[in-house]
Formats: structure tokens, C-alpha cells, sequence
């Protein structure tokens, strides 16, 4: 009587790589839902999209993903997407990486890829510890959120990402949380279909590091926690978007524009300069252009 | 297959090292470099990016020598040939993806103008300090490919030589210069297109479901396809199997990374290259690469005069490492001197091959010069007597 369906995010899975390593109520998987909805939704042929993440849970991203996926070093996911973009421009170059992997050893390339603009959609889940290492501090973690390197509670100032990105020259700028399914991959859809250096943090929960150790109860518990605090301010000024501990959480687009790419920029200068004379890449082929 | 005429500035030319080897980046069908600027070595990538937009090719300048390394190994997944240069703390910087390219089986090319070290050490000046580095650098068990040139001329054919290898074996091949090489002019000739040879990638004919991107062929190398064609697969720097999937296990580990290695040594006869002189019935042989081959030529040349019967061996692949010619001539000579600039390198490697069969007479040198010919001389002479 019932037939049997198949779940619709199970095409866009690696079937023989289920269950995944992620423990139950991790946010990560409800991102991975959104991405899949987005992938359905936007028109893009999944044949050229290519997922690359670094190292960590969200690391784990691309090789659950039935895509092209490369699982980098730690933090080098974004100048491994670079190049891979700018060898390769026909492919959709996604990015999937924590806030530890992106913030911190990754830092540096993420504020270089913004401001060059490299033509790429960078997602980062940003749950405020380093989940596969055990929860230590990152800096994303607001004070006075205990870690297991801040076991008296963390203190340092943090990264806004939205922020970071957005004054670093980023085209496309949201946050959402992973109780905001619906707008989470609409704005993965959208920023499918744009160019430049796109950004989306969502705040996610890490039941079992980041919520038990700061007593803050399950995954559920947490939803209901986005829900309430959570104001929705499109087109925001980043600078109001920093986040605190258990504080109020702004959501929402807040960057949408347009300017050159680094390939649209490169490609204009040498055509400028040396006219006829510029010979523009070539998408790689397998036969000898000879 | 032959060269793209597009990239290959056929011709007589005076050119210096680290500008022959952009010729021959162009030439073995480089399109994509991405570069971090480091003395001595940035002439390579300067090159690139006057050289690139005439022929099809895009160079970037990343933000550290992190980002180049790896920015180059997306390059090649998205089914460019790519190459990167650096410099001493550069290299350092770029080990781990080394490992990487190597865990991944990235057929990529590393240019590596050696100076003097360690850290910052002598910017400008000469040193052939990271051999080992090369070999042993980044963690874990690994092997890669080294060739080193030592004029101008050699540094144009082996970075040619270094896109086919790496293309021929899927892995990191590194050019390995030392400074002087690297800023000496000389003449370098560059052959028409049609006569160089270019290995072209190792793609697969299979189609996407039955293409295992890790299953090696029967020369241990498996084949490849790009990103895009379809193939959905995976890469991961995690031990993985044959699909690309990670498989954290000790059979798995032992099955990948044994293969890693084996790659490499079992193929060694074919990757294998040097240049032997007079070796036969020497009681001396000089082995030596890159620039000190050139100050050790002047050592022969005198001691010959003294009568002595040297004979001269240069490393041209120092990585894998010629065991068995070296053990070879380990059996017929009083002894092998090996000149380098380092306080102990590839003459390490010579004395473990040899195992005691005859003396290893290092002649080491930290670096900033060349060696005086008279020192290599002395080692000669040392056992000439
Ligand atoms: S440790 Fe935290 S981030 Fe990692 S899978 Fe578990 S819940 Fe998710």
C-alpha cells in the first residue's frame, strides 16, 4: 500500500557513506538539508558543482555530498577553491567550513578571498568550537562560554563574521540559523545564482560539545533558543551584527551587490592593456590543443 | 604527444635559470601558477605573469605561500598544469600540502631556488640545503619526485621533464635549484614544439560509475579525470580507498600508503636520470649536482692533471636516489667525494648506499658561495695518496 519514496536529499548524498560521522542534533546536517533544497531549486547543472571543505565536522561536508568534493588541509579550503575556480571557471566553486576552519587557521585566505573577490559561495557553519578536536575555544566563542581550552571560561574578543566578510569586500552577505530552514536555502539558492565572494554563516548547534559543556541543554532546546532571540534585519549594518553569548541573534541578508570578479577584472586589465594581443584561458580540456 | 606550440618560445636565447624555467613551465603546457613573492625565486613567477596573458595561461599572487601551494593543486584538479616556485621559508610553508599533493597523487610541480638557511638565512645567497627537506619534509611516508639542474639550459629541460613526470606518475615533482643556477645567464635553446615531448594527463576512459579514481593500473599509478565531466568523486587527504572514500584503518594505510611509495621505487629505473664521465677504472668519483657540479668539473680537471684517475657522477633526480649505480660504483672506486652546499645532505644518503664498501669523503660547505675547487681537490687528493 505505501510506496516506498525516496527521501529527495538522498540523490544529492553519498548513500554509501550513511550514517554520517556527525552525532545526533548536530547542526551541520540541517545545513547539508538546505544545501541539498538549494541545489534542487537553483538551475544549475550538478555536474559542475563542485564542494570543497577543510578539516573539522563541517569538514566532513563535501564527502557526503554527491558532487565533484575535495576535503582539504585545515583552513586552506578557500586558496584551494581559488585555484580550482580560476583553472576551472565553468564550475560552481562552494566552500563549506567552520568557524574555527575558516576564522582561524583559515583567516588569512578568507579575508584575501573577499577582497579579490574569487567567484566563490563560501557557507560556514559557525557553532563556536572545534567540534572534531573535542570543543576547544575559537574565535567565534563569546565570553564567558566555557571550551575545553578555556575551562574557566573564554575571553577574548570575537570575529562578526558577517562583518569580516563584508568589509573585506564579500558581494553577498547572510546569516541564518539552523532553525531558519526555509529562509537558510533560499539564501543558498540565491547565492547559487550570483557571482563574487559570497558568504553565509549559520549559527548552528554542537549538542555535544558546545551545548553540554555550557549546560545549555539538546539541540531542541537550542532551536527554540534561535527562535526567540533571533531578529530578522535584511540589509543590516554588519557592525550591529556582532554576536554575544545567549544575546540577541541578527539575521537576514544584509550584503547583496555586484563588482568584478578577479576573473572579470583580470580578463578586463589585460584586454585593456594589451588589446589583440591578450589570450584568454581556456576552459581545460582532455584533448591536445595542438 | 607534442608541445603546444603556443607557449614554446623556440629559439637561442640568454636567459637565467629561474627564467628558463618559466620556458619551460610554458612549454610542457602550463596554464595556471599561482605564486607568493621570495627571493631568490620570484624571477620564475615574474616571468609567468608577463608570459601568461600572450599564451592562455592565468597566474595569481596569493596571500602566503599556504594558499599558493594549494591554490595550484585545485588548479590541476580543475585540469590545468600547474606550478608553483618558492624559496627556503616558502618551502617550509609548503610542506604540508606537499604531503598533500603527494596523498592525493596531484600530478603538480614545485620550483624550489635554494638559499641559505635555516630561517631567513641568506636571502640572496646560494645553498643546496634543502635536498633532505625534499625528500623528508612533510610528515607522514611519502615519495616525490627532485631533479636538479645546473645551468640554465637544464633548468628549461627539467621543468619540462617535471610536468611529464608528474603527469606520468601522479605525483609532486619538485625543481630543485640553488640560487646560483637560478640568477646565472647563460645560453639556454628552446627546440620547435613539434620536438618536445609533453606527457599528456593520464585521463580515463572510463565512465563516471565505473571509474574507481584511486584503483592504480599496472604500473601502481592510477588514472585521473577533472572536476566537471561528471565522475561526482572525492579527494580527500584522509587514508582513503580506492573510490576516494576515507577508510581509517591499518589495511587501508598499509595498501595506499605502501603503494605511495612503491610508485615511486618500483618505477625508479624509468625516472631515474644522471650523467656519469670516466667512472670506469677511477679510483675517485665526484658525485655531485647543481651548481657544485660545475666547481667539482674544475677539481677533476686538476686533479687529472695530477695524474689521479677521477671519474664524475651529478645527480640529475636526487629524489628517487640512483642506489643501485652508486652501489655499483661503490664496489670498483677507493672512494666517492661528494661536494655540496650544506653541512650534510645527499652525501648522507651516498654513505648509506655505499654500507661501508668504500670511503665517502663529504666536502661540505654552509652556503653564501661556492665551494673553491682546491677543497674538492684536497678530498681528491686525500685519497689519491
Ligand atoms: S562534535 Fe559537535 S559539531 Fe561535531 S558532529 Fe558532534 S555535534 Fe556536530
Amino acid at each position: 500500500m505505501s510506496e516506498q519514496r525516496e527521501h529527495p536529499v538522498n540523490k544529492f548524498l553519498r548513500m554509501d557513506r550513511m550514517p554520517s560521522i556527525w552525532c545526533p542534533g548536530c547542526g551541520i546536517g540541517t545545513t547539508v538539508n538546505c544545501f541539498t533544497r538549494a541545489l534542487t531549486e537553483c538551475d544549475k547543472d550538478l555536474d559542475k558543482v563542485a564542494v570543497v571543505s577543510g578539516i573539522g565536522c563541517t569538514g566532513r561536508v563535501a564527502g557526503y555530498l554527491n558532487l565533484d568534493s575535495f576535503h582539504t588541509t585545515h583552513g586552506r579550503a578557500l586558496p584551494f577553491a581559488t585555484g580550482l575556480k580560476v583553472a576551472n571557471p565553468e564550475l560552481d566553486v562552494v566552500v563549506y567550513s567552520g568557524d574555527g576552519d575558516l576564522s582561524a587557521i583559515g583567516g588569512n585566505h578568507f579575508i584575501h578571498a573577499a577582497r579579490r573577490n574569487s567567484d566563490i559561495l563560501c557557507i560556514c557553519v559557525n557553532n563556536f568550537t572545534y567540534g572534531m578536536t573535542g570543543g576547544q575555544v575559537t574565535p567565534t566563542t563569546p565570553e564567558p562560554a566555557i571550551a575545553s581550552t578555556t575551562p574557566y571560561g573564554a575571553f577574548e574578543p570575537t570575529f562578526n563574521l558577517p562583518h569580516l566578510a563584508a568589509s573585506s569586500g564579500a558581494t553577498y552577505v547572510a546569516r541564518w540559523t539552523t532553525f531558519h530552514v526555509r529562509q537558510l536555502a533560499r539564501s543558498m539558492r540565491d547565492a547559487l545564482s550570483k557571482k563574487g565572494f559570497r558568504f553565509i554563516e549559520v549559527i548552528a548547534p554542537c549538542p555535544t560539545l558546545y551545548l553540554r559543556r555550557n549546560r545549555l541543554g539538546e539541540a531542541l532546546h537550542e532551536m527554540r533558543f534561535y527562535k526567540e532571540k533571533s531578529v530578522i534585519k535584511h540589509g543590516a549594518d554588519t557592525r550591529e551584527a556582532a554576536l554575544d553569548y545567549r544575546g540577541q541573534i541578527v539575521v537576514g541578508t544584509f550584503v547583496d551587490t555586484r563588482r568584478p570578479t578577479w576573473l572579470e577584472a583580470m580578463n578586463k586589465r589585460m584586454s585593456t592593456v594589451l588589446g589583440e594581443k591578450f589570450v584568454p584561458y581556456a576552459l581545460p580540456t582532455r584533448e591536445p590543443k595542438v | 604527444m607534442k608541445a603546444d606550440p603556443k607557449g614554446v618560445l623556440t629559439g637561442s636565447h640568454y636567459l637565467d635559470g629561474d627564467h628558463a624555467c618559466s620556458e619551460g613551465a610554458l612549454a610542457a603546457g602550463c596554464r595556471f601558477a599561482a605564486g607568493y613573492p621570495i627571493t631568490p625565486s620570484t624571477e620564475v613567477v615574474e616571468r609567468i605573469a608577463a608570459r601568461f596573458p600572450l599564451v592562455g595561461g592565468t597566474f595569481i599572487q596569493l596571500e602566503d605561500e599556504l594558499a599558493a601551494s594549494i591554490a595550484v593543486i585545485g588548479g590541476v584538479w580543475g585540469g590545468a598544469k600547474a606550478l608553483t616556485v618558492t624559496s627556503g621559508p616558502g618551502f617550509s610553508l609548503m610542506m604540508e600540502h606537499i604531503g598533500f599533493a603527494a596523498m592525493t597523487e596531484t600530478p603538480v610541480v614545485y620550483i624550489d631556488v635554494q638559499r641559505g638557511g635555516p630561517s631567513t638565512g641568506l636571502p640572496t645567497l646560494a645553498a643546496q640545503a634543502d635536498m633532505m627537506q625534499a625528500r623528508w619534509g612533510s610528515h607522514g611516508d611519502y615519495r616525490l619526485i627532485a631533479l636538479c639542474p645546473n645551468s640554465p639550459q637544464e633548468c628549461f629541460d627539467l621543468t619540462l621533464e617535471a610536468f611529464n613526470l608528474a603527469e606520468q606518475y601522479r605525483v609532486p615533482v619538485v625543481v630543485m635549484l640553488d640560487e646560483v643556477v637560478g640568477h646565472m645567464t647563460e645560453k639556454v635553446v628552446i627546440p620547435p614544439a613539434e620536438q618536445l615531448e609533453v606527457t599528456p594527463r593520464r585521463w580515463t576512459d572510463k565512465p563516471p560509475g565505473e571509474f574507481l579514481p584511486f584503483a592504480p593500473r599496472e604500473d601502481l599509478v592510477p588514472d585521473l579525470c577533472m572536476f566537471g565531466e561528471g565522475y561526482r568523486f572525492h579527494v580527500t587527504g584522509l587514508t582513503h580507498d580506492e573510490r576516494g572514500y576515507p577508510a581509517m584503518n591499518a589495511p587501508t594505510q598499509e595498501r595506499l600508503v605502501r603503494r605511495l611509495v612503491d610508485k615511486i621505487e618500483k618505477n625508479a629505473d624509468k625516472i631515474l636520470r644522471w650523467e656519469e664521465k670516466d667512472t670506469e677504472g677511477a679510483e675517485v668519483v665526484i658525485v655531485s649536482y647543481g651548481i657544485t657540479s660545475r666547481v667539482a668539473q674544475r677539481a677533476v680537471e686538476m686533479a687529472r692533471e695530477k695524474g689521479v684517475k677521477v671519474g664524475s657522477f651529478r645527480l640529475i633526480t636526487a629524489w628517487p636516489f640512483p642506489h643501485k649505480r652508486i652501489a655499483e660504483l661503490s664496489r670498483s672506486v677507493k672512494s666517492l667525494v661528494v661536494p655540496e652546499l650544506n653541512l650534510g645532505q645527499m652525501s648522507l644518503e651516498v654513505e648509506r648506499t655505499v654500507a661501508g664498501r668504500c670511503r665517502t669523503i663529504p666536502v661540505l660547505h654552509a652556503g653564501g658561495a661556492v665551494h673553491r675547487p682546491e677543497a674538492i681537490l684536497e678530498a681528491i687528493m686525500e685519497v689519491a695518496r
